[in-house]
Parts: structure tokens; C-alpha cells; sequence
């Protein structure tokens, strides 16, 4: 690991100042430091935004779920508040890495981060998540733009995830066994008006799939889905899974969500 | 008292590894030490056209960079093959020359082509970053089953082929095929893996200019062989000037027998600078550079009568040896492969030939097994298959062809001195309620989901030894053991062990058996192990031959130590030493009241007077003292046995493997600690386990390791495994006072073909590769529903 500076920041604004074009932000450090050590990415600058207050906390009103960016993937795993608004979305942190993984990993980090197999990204696309940062309120839809590719500006901070309370939702995921990120994973969540069915580890980017979602919103039901072949043909491949076994799990997994709601 | 042998003492090494107490390699640091980072190949194969290294040089905290040329210069020897295999056609092996440091060419990514030594860790990967090497990429050769047709890689080693070696008689079984009813075949592969210590390997080599010294400390399962090889054969040192130390070590399954070249590169180089050297291997080091276990390509057959008679079989494999061949490389897929290819039955006419291979991938050598689990693996899946298409139970025609007596003379290499397979079938059966599984079938089906059932019963020949045959194979060394009892003046005991322990609990097993002979209490009994400066030369632990051997070689030394004992005690006593008899550390005069305790002996041995009195308790002519030394060379190796079955279930949907049922049922002879067994079998298990459903090394056709971090390499967790259903039976080993067998590979030899039985079981007898991924079994149970609505 190559030398590099450290700052702690007391409050986003001054995080956002301190950072430049060499710089990360450090939240949990779990995908930041492992990268630095393995040679593959290298900063002048890291920001920690651990000590920022205002960043961490859960609160839940009757629409919504907020979870600030630096809330630990434990924290959302036992949240009593989550796990009743929005029990799928517990399950989902509670299913991320390891002990380790989740006692120091963040909601705002993985975000961010925007890793193509990681498991928060299909939940805010599901439910319709507003991503806060230091500057604007951006929707989940226009967030994820490509294979760790996001809306955010240089030196903009994420302070918050609101996520859309759903009438019924659930998280399935394929782990990979090695890793145990995503091979697949989908989120398929029922909202008043429509039924969204977010899909990780399947493409380059996190995507809702519009095939799956507009057969159960006309009827949600996990034989409505049963029959369906999805078209493989941009999905990913390697060593893990072909892009055809990835098709498929991307249904079986919707249909265990469906069947789970 | 009562024996401790056959009882849960609890481990005693436990206090220590638990508290953070262990003093493990890279837990030892040297006033003044430096730091070495090797620099590695990144690619699988090419020539080294330039290797600069004059701007590395110039980094900050460099003390010294060393290179292949250095190597040559002071004519360090290279990495060797323990074992020299003939052809069948009677020419020797051929093996390329294996430098520690490439110089004109490297062969497997990984491959070390200098070392930079300096001031800090950091200093040191700075400048090794700095070493500029200019490569003419060549192109690899890595596949096993194509090696033979590609690139020659080692000059003057045609077709890459080290050997073509012949067990047994090709006539013989051309004539049993002939007379056949049916010939079963199949065409196996046996996935590369990598064994995964939970320490990386490291050393830490020091070196004293004025008595001209060099201590290493590295992570061995056998100090004194690699003390020899880098002696005898590296050049390093003259073999008393070098002492080799392994502290703990955190296991090695086969992995940590070798001299590696960075063991080889930190003693020289420790020398020249005149300064300890530190290198501690970082994860994707190990994943590189360990050796791996296993790849086997195999294509088999089975001649059987109708009425399920095995009549003949045999085999040709490819291994693959990986870029060279090292210390094990040539014999596990040879002499500890071949001979235990007929597994646990009577087969009259039976042969193994194998191709060993060169590649462009690390060296392969032994793991966990090495050679056994090729053989059971292939017999078992043939002898599965060979149920399958006679319709006979697939335990029925195992025991069908069983031997019925022993010592049991095989028709390739061994005679089992002793067994009894039918017990284990019927006991194995009993614990995993055989006779239940339609049921369970069923309602598994109910459910969507594919449930098999698989069985493997297997046979294994460990506790490596017999020195005059291992050496009649080709080995370069006699493989006993050796051990020393002393015993303190006020009646502790020190036993000094050949053997090493690297999570097998030799401090407690051992204390275990000299606590009954000596009849000491075990917290008065130390076990040392692991230095060259302490005990006598050992031959170290592998192969299931600690206890088997080395633990014999302690009972040994502890008889000389009780016949000294008697001589002593007559003497003091008044009595002839035929009538002394030695119970629970007492020496008692027969038919009398008068008796000394061991302790007493002892004491008296180191000081033999009396105050006032011209007087010695010590019989004329014996030396004072007490402390024996015993070497163990045994007549014949030993050979566990046992049956396992597996039940596996499996969601087509997903192609999910789930192991539900797990009985294990073996014979180990007499047991000496069953918690301790059990946590062998526990861990063999769990590395067979994840042989069949979760491990593989694999590499891309440049030679570039693809699963070389856990990210991509599926190590076998808790979660993946049921709660192990674990029973013996007992037959005992006549080979050795004890009766004991080794018990360390068992696990890992039987859980694969077990497992991939239960697997294939429920895809209807579709034959899979190792391992069963969720993505292959899809797809079978994609094509069985096929089939399926064809027949419909
Ligand atoms: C062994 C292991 C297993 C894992 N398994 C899983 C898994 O199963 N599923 C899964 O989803 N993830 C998994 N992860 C990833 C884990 O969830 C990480 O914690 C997460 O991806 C990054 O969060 P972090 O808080 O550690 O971020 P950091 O490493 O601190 O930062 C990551 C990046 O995000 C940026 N960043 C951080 N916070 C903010 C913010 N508030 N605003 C803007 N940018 C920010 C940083 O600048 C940096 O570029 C695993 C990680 C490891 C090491």
C-alpha cells in the first residue's frame, strides 16, 4: 500500500472540500482499503467520514425508510424499526459478506461503490430510493449509471438513502459460494401501483428488469413468471456463471421473492 | 491408573493456540532482520531477456538484490524430486534442473527471478516494483490431458512426459476382459486444488559469522529433511552448520513438506549479507506459489461377470506435475497412487499406468491424500457405475467383492494385514438408515427436489514407512522415525519427537501414550518437536505416519527406558531383574512387597551415591542417566479402511447441491484419543467435501491462475456441511505394538467419491466433473428433464 494522507472531517462540507481528484472518501474501508493493498487503486487523499455525526441513524416514518450513509450493514440487519417497515431490507444486510464485512461496511459505501454483484443497489432500485447527497436528492433510477459507474460528482457525498415503504417485498440472492456477493440477486418489491423487480450480479450494472415487473404487475403470482426465458445475450459471464445460467437464476430467484412476499 | 489411551484427554496445545500464546514463523523477529520480497514471473512461461535491477538498487532502505545469477555463481543447488520413477520401459525419469531463482527462463507464473532484501517491508516492495524484467513471452502448455502435444518446455524433455510408468500386467488383464460379461468404463478428471493453510508459508533465516551458523525458521512439517535437502542437495551449508527450526505451524496437509526456494534463497542470502531475513508469504503467494494437489485426467474400466464378479481393472491416467517435479511430485501419483488402485476388493488381474506431465502451472505434489483419493476416487466411481448398469445394490455388489480373510494379499503391491470391510459396510449402513432412503426420496421429490444416495468404501495404505521398500521404489530417504525419552532427575519426562505436529495434536497423543508406558502422570510430559539442535534426526509427518510411526518409535524408547528401569531397581532391591516387574509406574519384585517408583529410578539414575557410603544403585557397567533413544522402521504400512454414504438433495431449479446426511464409518485400529480423531476426520472431510462440490485451481490457456484469491476459489465453510455422523469399528493393526492405523487422510480420500456418488445418484446416473457446481448441475438436471419427457 502506497502512502497516502489522512483526514477526518467533521461535517460533509468540509469532506467535500477536502476531496480532489486523488481522493476517496473512507467509510467502512472495506472495498477502499483491500484495493489499496492489492496494488489496484492508489489515493493521495483518504476522507474519513465515520466521525461525521449526522451521517449515521435510521429513521422510519409512515412512507419511508432513511438510513444514513454511514449506518453499518449491521445496524440495518438488527434495526427493530427495518426489520418491521421493511423486513426484506434487513434481510438483505444481514446477508452481506461476513461478520467482519458487516460490522464495518456501510449503506453509503456500497452504494457508492456500485459494485455490478453487490446487494443494496438492486434494493434501492426496488424501492424507489431517493439517494441524498451534499448537493441534491437523486432518484435510484438515474443513480446507477454503469459498471461502478454512479451519478455522483467528484467530491460529492451520499448522506442519506430514503427507501420507498412497499405493500410486500423480498430479497433473494444466489451467493456465490466462493465470495458469496451476488452470482444473482433480486429484489422484487410490490408497491401500490406496480411491482419493481431489481435484478444485481446479473449485468454490468444493477437493473430493473421490465419483463419480470410488468408480469407481476398485472398478476402477482410466482406462475405468472414461470415459463419466462429472459434474453441472456448482455449478461454477464465468467468463471462463476455463463450468461445463460444467469438468465435463469434471475427468474428462479423472482419467483422465490414472489413466493416469499 | 488408568489408561489414558483410548480416552478425550483434552488437548494441551489448545491453552496456548487459544490464548495467542502460539509462536508461530512470522511471529519471530530478529534484532537488525531485514525484509525479503521476491520478485515473481507474471507470466507462465518465457525467457528472461534482460533483468535490471540497477534503478531498484537505488530505492530507499535497499540492503541487497539477489538474482538468478548470484544463485548460479555460488553453485546453490536447486528443488528437487525425492523419488526417482522408472519407465515402463525401464528408462529413469526425466526432471528439469529447478534453480531458486530463475535465470534464463520461467516456467509458472509465480516463479521467483530475484529477491530484494531491505530495511523495511514497505522499502522492500517499493524497490522490488523497481526490478525491470524483460520477458519473451513463450507459449504455455497447461492443460493436463494436451500436455503431451504441446510445446516442449523443458529442453531434452520430449513431449513433456517425465515418465510412462506400468503397475501391474497388461497381458494378464487383456485376458480377464476378454472373458468378461461387461466392461464398465468411465473417463474421470480429478480437479487441481490448493491446499490452503491457514498460515501462509514464511521463514526467517539468521546467520552467525563467527561460528558460521545459519538458523531457519520456516514453516516445515519436517525440519530435519528440508535440513538435509538444502545440505545434501542445495549447497547451502554443511549439514551442522545449518539448524532448521518450525515452531508452529499452522497446517500443511502436504503442502509445507517441501523446501521451497524462498527457504533456500533467505539461508544463502542470510549469509552473504551477513543479517537475518525475514519473508512471510502474502495470500496470492500461497495461492501462486504452494504446491497444489491432485489433477489427475483418467480414463478407466471394469471388467465384471454378470452376476457381479469384478474380474479385471484398469487404468490410464495423465498427471500433472505441474512446471517441476518436486520433493513428493513423482510418487504420489505413482507408488501411492497405483497400488491402492483396486481399492478395498479382490480383483485378479489389475493395472495402472500413468503419464506425469510437465506445465506451465505450480508444481503439484503431495496434498491431503495425495494419490489415495486419485485411486479411491476412480475405482469407486467405476465400482458405482458398474451397480448402476449390472441393477445390483450398489453396497450388495461392494460387498460382493470384498475379501473375506485376513492379512488380505492384493494383486498389485499389498498385503492388509488386517480389516474387516463387511462390518464397516454394515455398520455404515445401520448409522445412515440405508434401508430408509426411498422414503426419504420421496418426499424429497414431493418437494421438487432430487435426492441421491452415495457410498464409497475405501482402503488406504499410510503411515509411510517401511525404508527398505519405500526405497526399493525410488526413494531417496528411509522413511522411520525416531524418538527420545528422557527423563529429568526429579521425574518429568521430555520426549523427543521425529514427527511434527502442525494441527495434529502430537503433545497430546504422544503424552497420552508415554504417560500409560511410563506410568507418569501426562501434565509431567513434555513433547518437543520441530528443531534439528533438539532430538535426533526425524523424518517429519505426513502420509498418516506420525502416530503409526513416530508414535511407535516413543513406546519403543519407553521400553528400553522400563528394561533400564528393572536392571536399576534389582540392583537396589536385591533381586534379579527377570523378577521385576514394571505396573503403573511402580517396578515391583515379584512376590514380595518391595517395589520403587519410576520417579525413584530416575532420581537414582542421575545420582547414583550414597552419602558416607562407597555405594551406586546402578547395576556394574550401566551408564548413569536416564534417557533412551528408539528408531521405528515398521514391516508394512497401515492400512485403515472404512465406508462412507452420503445423501445429497438438490433444487433443479437452481442446481443446488445440498449435502443432508454425512456417516462416516471407520477402521483406525486402536483409537488413542477419540476427540482428537475426530477432529481429523472432521477436517478431512471438509477438504474432500469441498474436493467434490466447492474447490478448484484453474487456470486460462495462457497459464494465468484464474482462482487465485477466495474471491474465485470456494473454500468450504461451517455452513456448507451437515452435522458429520461419525462411528468405527475396530480391527487391530498387526504391524505395531499398538494396533493403531492412521486416521489424518481418511476423511479427504472417501468424502469425494462419496459425495459425487450421491450427486450423480440423483442427476439418474449422469456422470458430472468434480467440482458440482450449481451451474453444471443445472444443466444436468436441465437434460434429465429431457430425457425424462422423451420416455414420457
Ligand atoms: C469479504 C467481503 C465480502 C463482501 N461481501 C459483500 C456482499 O456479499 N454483498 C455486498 O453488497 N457487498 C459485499 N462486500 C462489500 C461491502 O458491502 C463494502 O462494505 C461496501 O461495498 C463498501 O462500503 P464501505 O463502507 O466499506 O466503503 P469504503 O470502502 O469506505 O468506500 C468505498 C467507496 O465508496 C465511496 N464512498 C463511501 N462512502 C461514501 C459516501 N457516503 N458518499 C460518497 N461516496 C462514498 C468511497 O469514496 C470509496 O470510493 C464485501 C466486502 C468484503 C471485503
Amino acid at each position: 500500500m502506497k502512502d497516502f494522507n489522512y483526514h477526518s472531517a467533521k461535517d460533509s462540507k468540509e469532506a467535500s472540500k477536502l476531496s480532489s481528484s486523488n481522493s476517496a472518501f473512507l467509510a467502512g474501508g472495506m472495498t477502499t482499503i483491500p484495493s489499496m493493498k492489492l496494488g489496484l487503486a492508489s489515493y493521495k487523499d483518504l476522507i474519513d467520514i465515520k466521525n461525521i455525526k449526522k451521517l449515521s441513524g435510521i429513521k422510519v416514518s409512515g412512507k419511508s425508510v432513511t438510513i444514513g450513509a454511514t449506518t453499518k450493514h449491521v445496524e440495518v440487519a438488527n434495526s427493530k424499526e427495518v426489520k418491521k417497515a421493511i423486513p426484506s431490507l434487513a434481510n438483505l444486510a444481514e446477508g452481506i459478506g461476513d461478520p467482519q464485512v458487516r460490522n464495518r461496511g456501510t449503506i453509503g459505501g456500497s452504494v457508492a461503490n456500485n459494485d455490478p454483484s453487490a446487494d443494496y443497489p438492486s434494493a434501492c432500485i426496488a424501492l424507489n430510493a431517493t439517494i441524498h447527497t451534499s448537493d441534491r436528492k437523486i432518484e435510484a433510477s438515474k443513480f446507477f449509471k454503469g459498471m461502478f459507474e454512479t451519478a455522483l460528482k467528484k467530491g460529492e457525498l451520499i448522506e442519506a438513502i430514503e427507501f420507498q415503504i412497499p405493500e410486500k417485498s423480498s430479497y433473494q440472492k444466489h451467493p456465490n459460494p466462493a465470495s458469496r456477493y451476488a452470482v444473482v440477486g433480486v429484489y422484487v418489491a410490490k408497491h401500490k401501483k406496480d411491482v419493481n423487480v431489481a435484478v444485481t450480479g446479473a449485468k454490468p450494472c444493477v437493473y430493473n428488469d421490465k419483463d419480470l415487473s410488468k408480469a407481476l404487475s398485472n398478476s402477482f403470482s410466482s406462475t405468472s413468471i414461470q415459463n419466462m426465458e429472459l434474453d441472456s445475450s448482455d449478461m454477464n459471464s465468467d468463471i462463476h456463471a455463463s450468461a445463460e445460467y444467469r438468465a435463469s437464476l434471475v427468474v428462479t430467484q423472482a419467483k422465490k421473492a414472489v413466493d416469499a412476499c | 491408573m488408568a489408561s489414558l489411551v483410548g480416552s478425550r484427554v483434552e488437548r494441551k496445545e489448545d491453552k496456548r493456540f487459544l490464548t495467542g500464546k502460539g509462536r508461530y514463523t512470522s511471529d519471530i523477529n530478529l534484532a537488525n532482520q531485514t525484509y525479503a520480497i521476491f520478485v515473481r514471473s507474471p507470466h507462465a512461461r518465457a525467457q528472461i531477456k534482460k533483468l535490471d535491477i540497477s534503478k531498484a538498487q537505488k530505492s530507499s532502505g535497499v540492503v541487497s538484490i539477489l538474482t538468478g545469477s548470484e544463485i548460479a555463481e555460488d553453485k546453490i543447488g536447486g528443488l528437487i524430486a525425492g523419488w526417482a520413477i522408472r519407465s515402463e520401459d525401464g528408462t529413469e525419469m526425466k526432471c528439469p534442473a529447478n534453480p531458486p531463482l530463475a535465470k534464463d527462463i520461467v516456467n509458472f507464473v509465480g516463479d521467483p527471478v530475484a529477491v530484494v532484501i531491505a530495511e523495511s517491508l514497505e522499502e522492500a516492495k517499493a524497490a522490488a516494483e523497481k526490478v525491470s524484467v524483460d520477458y519473451k513471452v513463450l507459449k504455455a502448455v497447461t492443460s493436463t490431458a494436451d500436455a503431451m502435444n504441446g510445446d516442449t518446455i523443458h529442453e531434452g524433455i520430449d513431449k513433456n512426459l517425465c515418465f510412462d510408468w506400468l503397475l501391474g500386467d497388461r497381458q494378464k488383464v487383456k485376458e480377464a476382459f476378454e472373458k468378461a460379461d461387461k466392461v464398465i468404463s468411465i473417463d474421470i478428471i480429478n480437479n487441481r486444488l490448493i491446499p490452503n493453510a491457514m498460515e501462509p508459508r514464511a521463514c526467517l533465516a539468521d546467520y552467525n559469522s563467527a561460528s558460521e551458523e545459519i538458523t531457519l525458521y520456516t514453516t516445515s512439517q519436517n525440519p530435519h529433511l528440508s535440513r538435509l535437502i538444502m545440505s545434501a542437495f542445495g549447497n547451502v551449508s554443511p549439514e551442522h552448520k545449518l539448524r532448521v527450526v518450525a515452531p508452529d505451524v499452522g497446517g500443511g496437509f502436504g503442502s509445507k513438506i517441501n523446501v521451497y526456494n524462498e527457504d533456500i534463497v533467505c539461508s544463502w542470502a542470510a549469509k552473504k549479507i551477513n543479517r537475518a531475513i525475514k519473508w512471510v508469504a502474502e495470500r496470492s503467494e500461497s495461492f501462486l506459489t504452494d504446491i497444489h494437489g491432485r489433477d489427475h485426467v483418467t480414463h478407466a474400466e471394469l471388467a465384471v461377470s454378470n452376476d457381479g464378479k469384478f474380474l479385471g481393472f484398469k487404468n490410464e491416467t495423465i498427471a500433472n506435475l505441474g512446471a517441476y517435479a518436486r520433493v513428493f511430485g513423482t510418487v504420489t501419483p505413482t507408488y501411492l497412487f497405483g497400488p491402492c488402485a483396486t481399492g478395498v476388493y479382490e480383483i485378479p488381474a489389475a493395472y495402472s499406468n500413468v503419464k506425469a506431465v510437465f506445465t506451465n502451472t505450480a508444481p503439484v505434489d503431495a496434498y491431503r491424500g495425495a494419490g489415495r483419493p486419485e485411486a479411491t476416487y476412480t475405482i469407486e466411481r467405476l465400482v458405482e457405475k458398474a451397480s448402476m448398469e449390472l441393477g445390483i445394490d450398489k453396497t450388495e455388489l461392494r460387498v460382493k467383492n470384498f475379501p473375506t480373510s485376513f492379512p488380505f494379499k492384493q494383486t498389485l503391491v499389498h498385503t492388509v494385514d488386517s480389516g474387516d470391510y463387511v462390518a464397516g459396510m454394515e455398520k455404515a449402513k445401520q448409522m445412515a438408515d440405508y434401508s430408509g432412503f426411498e422414503a426419504r426420496r420421496k418426499d424429497s421429490a414431493s418437494k421438487g427436489k432430487l435426492r441421491g444416495i452415495g457410498v464409497s468404501s475405501y482402503f488406504e495404505a499410510c503411515g509411510i514407512a517401511p525404508s527398505a521398500a519405500v526405497m526399493s521404489l525410488g526413494c531417496g530417504v528411509g522413511l522411520w522415525e525416531s524418538a527420545e525419552v528422557r527423563f529429568n532427575p526429579t521425574g518429568q519426562v521430555t520426549v523427543y519427537t521425529g514427527s511434527h505436529s502442525h494441527g495434529q495434536s502430537h503433545q497430546t497423543t504422544f503424552a497420552q501414550i508415554a504417560a500409560d508406558e511410563l506410568g507418569v502422570p501426562i501434565e509431567n510430559i513434555d513433547i518437543v518437536h520441530g528443531d534439528t539442535d533438539k532430538g535426533t534426526f526425524g523424518m517429519g509427518t505426513y502420509g498418516s505416519r506420525s502416530l503409526t510411526v513416530g508414535g511407535i518409535a516413543i513406546v519403543n524408547a519407553c521400553k528400553k527406558i522400563v528394561e533400564k528401569g528393572k536392571r536399576v531397581t534389582a540392583k537396589m532391591l536385591e533381586a534379579s531383574p527377570e523378577d521385576v516387574e514394571f505396573k503403573d509406574g511402580e517396578f515391583i519384585v515379584a512376590k514380595s512387597n518391595k517395589k520403587k517408583t519410576i520417579g525413584e529410578i530416575a532420581f537414582a539414575c542421575y545420582l547414583p551415591g550414597v552419602r558416607d557410603e562407597m555405594k551406586s544403585p546402578l547395576p556394574e557397567g550401566e551408564e548413569p542417566g536416564l534417557k533412551e533413544t528408539a528408531f521405528f522402521d515398521p514391516s508394512n504400512f497401515s492400512f485403515p479402511a472404512g465406508t462412507h454414504i452420503a445423501e445429497v438433495e438438490i433444487d433443479p431449479e437452481t442446481g443446488e447441491v445440498k449435502l443432508e446426511k454425512y456417516t462416516a464409518c471407520d477402521d483406525f485400529g486402536r483409537i488413542i484419543n477419540p476427540m482428537i480423531v475426530e477432529g481429523q476426520v472432521h477436517g478431512g472431510l471438509a477438504q474432500g467435501i469441498g474436493q467434490a462440490l466447492y474447490e478448484n485451481a484453474e487456470y486460462d490457456e495462457t497459464g494465468q491462475l484464474m482462482t487465485g484469491s477466495y474471491m474465485d476459489y470456494t473454500m468450504p465453510r461451517a455452513d456448507n456441511f451437515p452435522e458429520f455422523n461419525i462411528g468405527y469399528t475396530c480391527t487391530h493393526a498387526t504391524t505395531n505394538p499398538l494396533g493403531v492405523k492412521g486416521c489424518g487422510e481418511a476423511g479427504a480420500i472417501a468424502a469425494p467419491p462419496t459425495v459425487m456418488n450421491a450427486v450423480i445418484d440423483a442427476l439418474g446416473g449422469q456422470e458430472i466433473t468434480m467440482p458440482a457446481t450449481a451451474e453444471k448441475v443445472w444443466k444436468a438436471c436441465k437434460n434429465l428433464k429431457k430425457s425424462n419427457s422423451k420416455a414420457a
